[in-house]
């Protein structure tokens, strides 16, 4: 009986509202506005964490265990190239998105 | 049994609020507010109401706690004047978009530069499309009676549009009146428990306010604005009925004293209305045929009612206690202009600026020059300007 009631007074109910509101939390996928994508090369990276530090919007996780230690998300990768700026080793290459694979 | 007490403009702005029983206040203090701010921490220190103060470092700060506090579904009170209100400009237009329904006395003072303290409405009118209801005081009771049938014009559910309750500094906050309190209980059912369901913050049901929204909707969001404004202007009037069989004190969104056969009426805004009614006693008594005209709503404007009672009437003198640089006139007389079309002479006169008082002998000067005038002025006219010497009051030394 208790968990009925409980039921009935959480039942969603569509409410009109005025002004700006959102009840989705949903990001949108920033990854599309890229216009250049890093590419890393591996020869020469030190997994020094640089680049993850650096990432304004810490999309990037380092697993020294492997060889090809970087992740980057590249749903949500706008492409600003503050990683490749800062990589002590040089080893992140901006590569344009459109006309490569 | 009537209670009287005799109190200044800013007290009786913080005894309305006060009774409204407001949860949260947080205000910054500026002349000629700042007893506004001051007795609202007294009383919350003296326990007399159950309230938060926050004292916040900036009227920009001010009015975002109050918004994100009225938000979570509480009454809250803050307050400002002159440069503090311009410096709430940006959040002014978060509370007006988000539907807020804050009141919040505005103590009209000029905005610098040059700096000064002292009464005009250049503060009021820079933000007459924030999308803030702005009322217009002229006494002391009519502060108090303002503050508290604001909560009710905001707040009711078709409307959801913050109010300014401008009442002019000094002239007002500081001046003693004697006035009519009423009984809580009285106010309490008026005014009612805050109860506005519209966007709210809860942890138990979140939602996000005042996210970036795209052009698919805004141009709507405006409408819904706009019509909140129409909504205001029949919930004013219903406001004010209901009031007026608690108190006897009927307020109407414009007032119009000896209008009835008027020749020749002047247009005022706040605490020179009363100073204009002096005069029109004066002038009816020595047969002319003379009315003056209050408005009290602002915004929105009163257009039907102001055409309704000036009709017949063929010339009129708006002041503007304002400069409205660079337009045709200033924005009371935009207003009336708009309203009463060119059948009409209506003539714009610019005075009262940074506390020059407007006393009888400038509405005479008024109605004087606008009885005198052939045809309508181009330009508005600086009624209690020294134009001779304007342009050569101060001189200095320098090395040449």
């Amino acid at each position: 009986m208790q968990i009925q009631q409980e039921k009935h007074t959480k039942k969603l109910q569509k409410c009109k509202v005025y002004g700006p509101c959102a009840i989705d939390f949903v990001s949108s996928n920033t990854g599309s506005w890229r216009i250049e994508r890093p590419v890393i090369e591996y020869d020469n990276c030190i997994k020094c964490g640089t680049c993850k530090r650096y990432c304004p919007a810490d999309l990037i996780t380092v697993d020294k265990e492997k060889r090809e230690c970087i992740t980057i998300d590249l749903n949500y990768c706008k492409g600003c190239g503050i990683c490749a700026n800062e990589c002590p080793m040089e080893c992140i290459e901006m590569v344009e998105e459109r006309g490569t694979n | 049994m009537t209670h009287y007490k005799m109190l200044d403009g800013n007290t009786a702005a913080v005894e309305a609020m006060k009774m409204a029983r407001v949860k949260l206040i947080s205000a910054y203090p500026i002349t000629p507010q700042s007893t506004i701010a001051e007795k609202l921490s007294e009383i919350v220190e003296a326990g007399e109401l159950a309230a938060a103060y926050i004292r916040v470092e900036s009227e920009h700060t001010a009015m975002s706690c109050a918004i994100g506090a009225q938000l979570t579904g509480i009454r809250t009170a803050t307050a400002t004047a002159s440069v503090g209100l311009a410096l709430m400009h940006e959040v002014l237009n978060v509370a007006s978009g988000c539907r807020v329904p804050i009141v919040m006395p505005v103590v009209n003072r000029s905005l610098a530069s040059p700096w000064s303290l002292w009464c005009d409405h250049q503060d009021s009118m820079a933000e007459r499309d924030s999308g803030w209801i702005q009322l217009y005081c002229e006494n002391v009771q009519d502060v108090y009676d303002t503050v508290l049938m604001s909560y009710r014009i905001a707040e009711h559910p078709e409307v959801l549009t913050p109010v300014m309750v401008c009442l002019d500094g000094f002239f007002l906050s500081h001046s003693m009146q004697k006035l009519e309190i009423l009984k809580q209980e009285q106010v309490d059912q008026f005014v009612g428990e805050y109860c506005v369901n519209n966007l709210k913050l809860d942890p138990a049901d979140p939602m996000v306010i005042d996210n970036l929204t795209g052009s698919d909707e805004i141009t709507e969001m405006k409408y819904q604005q706009a019509a909140g404004f129409e909504r205001s202007r029949s919930v004013m009037n219903e406001v004010f009925e209901e009031y007026a069989i608690m108190t006897g004190r009927k307020k109407a969104v414009v007032e119009g004293y000896r209008t009835e056969g008027a020749d020749a009426v002047v247009v005022t805004l706040g605490s020179m209305s009363g100073t204009a009614k002096y005069v029109v006693d004066q002038m009816r008594e020595q047969g002319k045929k003379v009315g003056a005209v209050k408005i009290v709503s602002f915004r929105p404007f009163p257009y039907n009612e102001l055409k309704e009672m000036l009709k017949g009437v063929g010339r009129v003198a708006v002041i503007d206690r304002t400069t409205g640089f660079g337009g045709q006139g200033a924005p009371l007389w935009l207003e009336v202009k708009t309203a009463l079309g060119s059948n009409v002479i209506i003539n714009d006169y610019i005075a009262g600026l940074a506390g020059r008082d407007i006393h009888t002998g400038t509405i005479q000067a008024v109605f004087e020059n606008l009885m005198n005038s052939r045809e309508e002025a181009e330009k508005p006219v600086w009624i209690d300007c020294d134009i001779e010497n304007a342009m050569n009051i101060r001189e200095v030394e320098r090395y040449v």
